[in-house]
């Protein structure tokens, strides 16, 4: 019989890690990695970004550096860079222009409701593309993306992600699923959104194994596919192996 | 399958005749995917950068991000280096690795959260301590991290290891808790006294709050991770010496976390009870944040 064990809720590196730079797991770590994955959603071009702060980061966010590690995140820094300290000056050598926005005042869609550190980029890209992300830090650097340009999306990095925006009709859905299928790739969670009166559906799922582009491009040629977002998983622990 | 508790890991180790480091480290490989090898690999980096944390603020006076706390560690090396410590080279040693990680994490150093980043000098000063000045292989402090890591697992599922759920004692109470069974470890004890060193260790910080001056990182966490510490020592000495908790390790994790129900919002990482709120945290606030602290 093969042995099993026992493990609970945490993995080892959970309590003993993560690898970062201080003073707050969730107020600075967790914020670089916001960053970092705002960034990676915005194709890894930012002209120009507001940080919209919310709950416990609009607060204290200047003690804890969460400023710093936030915009660290958006100039492509990780967790554990001791760049994150020079942000500011980074930001200025990369022509990079950032405001932050500490929001104290109930917003409409009601972000300060979702988590106490709660941060909304809107990035301008480039080439002069538009971003609407929303992220919380959950603590200990575990993140949440919960918001990619108005979808409501449940991405923490950890598994990969495919957001479509799609005319409503018969088929689709099941055209996606098969060109998953064809690639062994298993669907471990879905849902559909469609908003009243409108023509449009948005469909997030979340995936078990990492896809290729090319399954992108597919579901990009299916009839009536709008838009095809893939997340990909990221793996930190390659560039862990870079610290000194 | 039996529930995720000490009592019933230590009967799991004992049917398979593995140590808790071994268990640890197979039901991390099993849940990550990842070899033996690896998983020993990833440990030793936390080690490193553990290592280096805890010397980066001896040699030289560090302040922190917001300005309000630093060079703590440096002036205790110095006091070390005079030969005027009241305590022997393990305590005084631990007492400014630990101050020095905590310094180093108030200065957006890179630091180990272990099990937070608000605690991460306990261990690393406890085994480090230890490890150079009983000179133990780099290999035995890997796996004494391990059963430190077991400890902090265990506290994790049945309690808390945040601030905000359950005050000090789930972050600092935790890491002591840890860095006692650590060093049981490290010094040869069984696994057994490992978990008589963290349950005495966790029943010592029971019931301390969290009530950071301006919600920061600093005041009091940095001295506090340097006591933390030694109750780490103090804890893991007496189970070295074959005293038991009478209290189970399993028991002890439940009252931590019926205790951290207990206690009010305010000494739960607010920063709105305790030391944040006396006259001179008050005032720090006011000098820090431009405007007073409004209650």
């Amino acid at each position: 019989m093969n042995a099993t064990y026992m493990t609970g809720s945490y993995s080892v590196f959970d309590i003993t890690g993560p690898i970062m730079v201080g003073p707050s797991s969730s107020h600075t770590a967790g914020a670089a990695r916001l960053g970092k994955i705002a960034r990676i959603l915005a194709h890894n071009s930012v002209k120009k970004v507001t940080f919209q702060l919310f709950g416990s980061f609009a607060q204290t966010y200047k003690g804890h550096g969460t400023d710093k590690a936030l915009l660290a995140g958006i100039l492509g820094l990780n967790p554990w860079d001791l760049g994150l300290r020079d942000a500011f000056s980074l930001a200025e050598k990369q022509n990079v222009e950032y405001i932050f926005e500490p929001v104290t005042k109930p917003t409409q869609q009601g972000w300060e409701n979702y988590h106490p550190n709660t941060v909304r980029f809107l990035i301008t890209s480039e080439n002069g593309e538009v971003f609407d992300i929303v992220g919380c830090s959950l603590g200990g650097g575990k993140v949440r993306i919960i918001s990619l340009n108005g979808i409501l999306v449940n991405f923490t990095g950890e598994s990969p992600i495919l957001v479509t925006r799609h005319y409503d009709g018969p088929g689709i859905i099941a055209a996606i699923t098969s060109i998953l299928y064809q690639d062994k790739v298993n669907i471990g969670n879905m849902r559909v959104d469609r908003k009243r009166h409108s023509t449009t559906a948005d469909m997030y799922l979340e995936l078990d194994s990492d896809v290729t582009e090319r399954v992108v491009e597919e579901i990009q040629k299916i009839p009536g596919m709008l838009n095809v977002i893939l997340l990909q998983r990221i793996n930190e622990d390659q560039s862990l192996n870079n610290i000194e | 399958m039996a529930e995720f508790w000490m009592s019933e890991i230590i009967k799991e180790c004992a049917r398979q005749r593995i140590s808790l480091a071994e268990y640890i480290i197979r039901g991390e490989c099993e849940n990550s995917g990842s070899t033996r090898e690896q998983v020993i690999e990833k440990m030793g980096k936390m080690l490193d950068v553990m290592s280096s944390a805890a010397n980066g603020g001896l040699e030289a006076p560090i302040r922190s991000n917001s300005g309000l706390t630093g060079g703590a560690a440096y002036q205790y090396h110095q006091y070390i280096g005079q030969g005027s410590s009241l305590l022997g080279t393990v305590m005084s040693s631990a007492v400014e690795m630990a101050l020095s990680c905590s310094e180093v994490n108030a200065a957006m150093g890179r630091i180990v959260a272990c099990p937070t980043a608000g605690s991460c000098g306990i261990v690393p000063a406890a085994v480090l301590s230890v490890g150079v000045s009983h000179q133990k292989s780099r290999e035995d402090m890997v796996m004494a991290l391990f059963v430190a890591t077991g400890v902090g697992m265990v506290i994790g599922e049945h309690a808390t290891l945040a601030g905000a759920d359950g005050g000090c004692q789930a972050e600092c109470g935790a890491a002591a808790s840890m860095a006692a069974a650590a060093v049981v470890n490290l010094m040869g004890g069984s696994d057994e006294q490992a978990l008589h060193g963290a349950a005495i260790a966790l029943k010592n910080m029971l019931g301390l709050v969290c009530d950071p001056v301006c919600g920061l990182v600093e005041i009091p966490c940095i001295k506090r991770n340097a006591i933390g510490a030694s109750t780490a020592l103090v804890s893991a000495d007496m189970a070295l010496a074959g005293v038991q908790s009478y209290i189970p390790f399993d028991e002890v994790v439940t009252a931590m976390y019926a205790i951290g129900k207990q206690l009010p919002a305010e000494l739960r990482e607010t920063g709105r009870g305790g030391l944040a709120v006396t006259k001179t945290g008050l005032a720090m606030y006011e000098t820090l944040f431009g405007t007073p602290m409004s209650l």
